[in-house]
């Protein structure tokens, strides 16, 4: 039998799926995720910062450790493909300028908070009113019309209040539950964002008319947290912490090992089918493990039985001995191996097994590394390229690609905003 | 002029796509998607296209009753009743969506499905790499029925690579792309996620992957295969991370680190999760700068928070155990809503850990949001859902209906969609095709 196709090959060059839509960015944190899934894309996203520069600027890492305005690593990783000026809305002449640059535009992604944009007169309402094409997207932490829009927030108080970190954590409840780290609450948002908007952009091609797209933060984090609200919409339940795994209602087996270097991996999803329990048997047979795991019966069982079906697991004694026998059988394995040999030999014999790596260990994995995960961007200041994330998501026709580094503070300055004064003078406004 | 890199402005016509304005109409209204994803990862992609208004139609085996999709059958169950059409996470991922059984393996079965993806505009599906292709559906095969077709897959590891044909769920993607590693407590194993969370993500990159691919169709008219590896999608959420291990050569695996409860960029202190009074109850509490450090030191009033080793930041940060054993001392004394909503009326961020409860049925945040729709279920009756995070003021989503029942709407697709007779379509269902 053959392997499955080869999947597709984004031809070199070609433009991003986005590409002729026309993006304004007033950059902020929860937008800048979004911003740059965009542009990625393909969009041609502005981003429209204060002459000051953006917060974002002045947060850490920095490259060298420098924390000048230009070294910031997530400003360097969430403002990949935007070019970028600056503007002073508070100035009359700046807001009409951003006025004239969101006429050229399809939509506006903005995160300002709730009633700043409206006491400047440059709200969506204002600029809708001059053009019914625009879309205008919000990402705020509660929405823009909540009765907890104006609260103070963070990543980690977000976390805290939508559900993620009640789930997360260890079996030990003396201590605390703990944040999931990344910034995966600027990636909840950001991920909606993007999806609302293309529905938006969907339908403004299809009718001509824009709108408001009103995200919250704070509800994306809420709807992104599996079997913690289904069970208790449903049934009541309240699922707790556990380590490394799902939480659940009531306790379930750890999942989570020690390699025999001593790092954890992730055994993985344990055998269900009469396969699997082979595969197992046969890997213990590999490693002369059969004969000193006292529950290798169970796992004979599992065979003979021909299988095991979750849904029995509940009620069945036998079945959860069986489950469980698979789930101890992996963790003895896992105790033999190198964390990335327990992965590898794992699947390639059928089974669901996993490694745990740090981010910078998968840089060097086969398997990103066949998928050119790893993207360089040049910086034709530093005089060198530097490695960033690759594509999310690998288009057949049009392709994802990191077009440019972030942008320096108003490095375009020149080349659009003046341009747009220019045309004034020539016209006659202002 | 004002644009670098200008291309011709696209047209606003709403000829591009025959749709005609009607009021009420959802933003995805006239989009067709033949839709074989299942799980959280796939399914939940289309939930979303469903809500906004796309025809999902939902496509499951008739032979193995559509347990392909574990959840189908699996608890949590709103009643006593069971079976294949009573688990509430498969109701939860599928709502709005319409249900048809088809058996793929068979002749008669493979022409209709190529006659529902003549009249789609989407394939989509979730299952491990190649078993479609095996189904005799791979991307040249279903282009060659309908030529613009955008067809997305999405699998742990993606078409492509030495991994492709590795078997994964949500706890594995999360451990290889890095996710699991980054949460944690300095000192500890890692605690990873307790819930799959690139279930919930892979799922929106893969809806993201769909809308982009009809608009560059809208654009150009050309279809395209868009392949998702759920992997490098969570490893692009670890961007900062990897910049500085390529940039700086600083690695996250090392002494003390990663310890996520805290935060090291933007630097922060006090920034944990604390202890509050009652059984497992805590609150977090971020202090972002100076100004949010003076007004902790007014609420809390306390002796210590005047100590002039606390007074800047960086004292603070190289005290920072010192410091936290502190707060958790006072934060202990008091109930986590009460003390939230203080420091948060002095103007620093703080929330309580809420329970599935709390932020369900108690937080404005959620209930004024209207982000618990309820759904009429065929056979469950009325169930509340997840609704989506985001308001269209002209077209907003609608969840009303449930997920389908197993082959709930054959009769409507494969009656009115493909114009098949009455009696063709029970003998179909009575030879096993349907």
């Amino acid at each position: 039998m053959t392997g499955p196709p080869q999947g597709p090959v984004p031809p070199e060059g070609a433009p991003g799926p986005l590409s002729g839509l026309r993006v304004i960015e007033l950059a902020s944190e929860w937008t800048a995720y979004a911003g740059k899934l965009l542009a990625d894309l393909g969009a041609e996203v502005m981003l429209v910062e204060p002459p000051e520069g953006a917060p974002m600027r002045s947060y850490g890492p920095f490259y060298g450790d420098r924390p000048d305005g230009e070294s910031s690593l997530w400003w360097w990783h969430y403002q990949t493909s935007k070019v970028g000026v600056t503007l002073d809305l508070d100035d009359e002449q700046d807001a009409s300028l951003f006025r004239r640059l969101v006429e050229d535009a399809d939509l506006v992604l903005e995160g300002e908070s709730p009633g700043r944009l409206a006491a400047i007169e440059l709200d969506h309402s204002d600029c809708r009113q001059l053009d019914s094409r625009l879309i205008w997207v919000s990402v705020t932490p509660f929405g823009r019309d909540n009765p907890r829009s104006s609260e103070p927030t963070t990543d980690l108080t977000l976390l805290a209040g939508a559900g993620p970190v009640w789930s997360c954590g260890y079996d030990d409840h003396s201590l605390p539950p703990v944040r999931g780290g990344g910034n995966q609450a600027i990636h909840s948002g950001g991920l909606h964002a993007v999806t609302a908007t293309l529905a938006a952009v969907l339908r403004q091609r299809a009718t001509g008319r824009g709108q408001h797209v009103d995200v919250s933060v704070h509800a994306a984090l809420n709807v992104t947290t599996e079997e913690a609200t289904f069970r208790w919409l449903v049934a009541g339940q309240t699922v707790q912490r556990q380590t490394g795994r799902h939480a659940s209602p009531q306790p379930t087996m750890p999942t989570m090992a020690p390699d025999a270097l001593g790092r954890f991996v992730n055994t993985g999803a344990p055998p269900r089918s009469p396969a699997e329990f082979s595969a197992v048997l046969e890997w213990f047979d590999d490693l002369g493990l059969r004969d000193e795991f006292p529950e290798t019966f169970l796992l004979e069982l599992g065979v003979e039985r021909g299988g095991i079906d979750l849904a029995d697991l509940a009620d069945d004694a036998e079945v959860q001995a069986i489950y469980g026998a698979g789930r101890e059988a992996l963790i003895r394995i896992a105790s033999r191996l190198d964390g990335y040999d327990y992965f590898v030999d794992g699947q390639r014999r059928g089974l669901a097994t996993s490694v745990i790596y740090a981010p910078e260990e998968l840089l060097s994995d086969p398997h990103f590394v066949a998928r050119d995960f790893p993207t360089e961007v040049y910086d034709e200041l530093l005089g060198k390229s530097v490695t960033h994330a690759g594509a999310p998501i690998a288009f057949g026709a049009s392709p994802w690609r990191i077009s440019r580094r972030a942008p320096r503070l108003g490095e375009h300055n020149a080349q659009i905003l003046d341009a747009l004064r220019g045309d004034d003078s020539e016209s006659g406004h202002d | 002029m004002a644009w670098i890199g200008a291309s011709p402005p696209h047209g606003g016509d709403a000829k591009q796509r025959g749709r005609e304005e009607e009021p009420g109409a959802r933003a995805l209204a006239g989009i067709r998607i033949c839709d074989l994803s299942g799980q959280l990862a796939g399914a939940g992609a289309t939930r979303l296209l469903a809500a906004l208004g796309a025809q999902v139609i939902r496509i499951e085996d008739p032979v193995r009753q559509g347990r392909w999709d574990l959840l189908r059958g699996l608890e949590p169950f709103v009643d006593e009743r069971r079976g294949i059409d009573f688990g509430a996470g498969f109701n939860n991922h599928n709502v709005e969506k319409l249900g048809v059984t088809l058996n793929l393996r068979s002749p008669r079965g493979r022409e209709l499905f190529a006659a529902l993806v003549e009249i789609s505009d989407a394939v989509t599906e979730n299952f491990a790499a190649g078993v479609l292709a095996r189904l005799g559906f791979s991307y040249d095969e279903l282009k060659a029925v309908r030529s613009d077709i955008v067809y997305v897959s999405n699998s742990g590891f993606g078409y492509r690579g030495p991994y492709r044909e590795f078997k994964s769920w949500g706890p594995i993607v999360q451990a290889v792309c890095g996710l699991t590693f980054s949460s944690g407590l300095a000192g500890r194993e890692p605690a990873g996620w307790g819930y799959s969370y690139m279930d919930h993500q892979g799922a929106n990159f893969m809806a993201v992957a769909i809308l982009a691919a009809l608009i560059h169709r809208e654009r150009t008219g050309e279809g395209q295969w868009v392949d998702m590896s759920c992997t490098d999608a969570g490893a692009t959420l670890c961007g900062p991370a990897l910049l500085d291990y390529t940039a700086n050569g600083r690695a996250l695996r090392r002494e003390g680190m990663p310890d996520s409860n805290r935060s090291q960029s933007p630097q922060m202190a006090p920034h944990n999760v604390y202890p509050a009074r009652g059984n497992d109850a805590w609150l977090a509490i971020a202090c972002r700068d100076e100004s949010d450090w003076r007004a902790f030191v007014d609420v809390v009033g306390e002796f210590w928070t005047r100590r002039a080793c606390f007074g800047d930041l960086a004292g603070r940060l190289a005290r920072q155990d010192e410091l936290d054993a502190l707060v958790a001392g006072y934060t202990r004394r008091f109930d986590k809503f009460e003390l939230a909503a203080r420091l948060r009326d002095a103007g620093l961020p703080a929330s309580a850990v809420q329970t599935p409860a709390e932020r369900i049925e108690d937080d404005p945040g959620t209930q004024a949001f209207c982000l618990w729709p309820t759904v009429r279920h065929t056979k469950m009756g009325r169930v509340r859902v997840d609704g989506l995070p985001f308001h269209l003021s002209e077209t907003d989503w609608q969840i009303e209906r449930g997920a389908p029942c197993l082959g709930e709407h054959n009769d409507y697709v494969f009656g009115e969609l493909l114009g098949l007779g009455r009696d063709e379509i029970i003998e179909l269902r009575e030879s096993g095709v349907l």
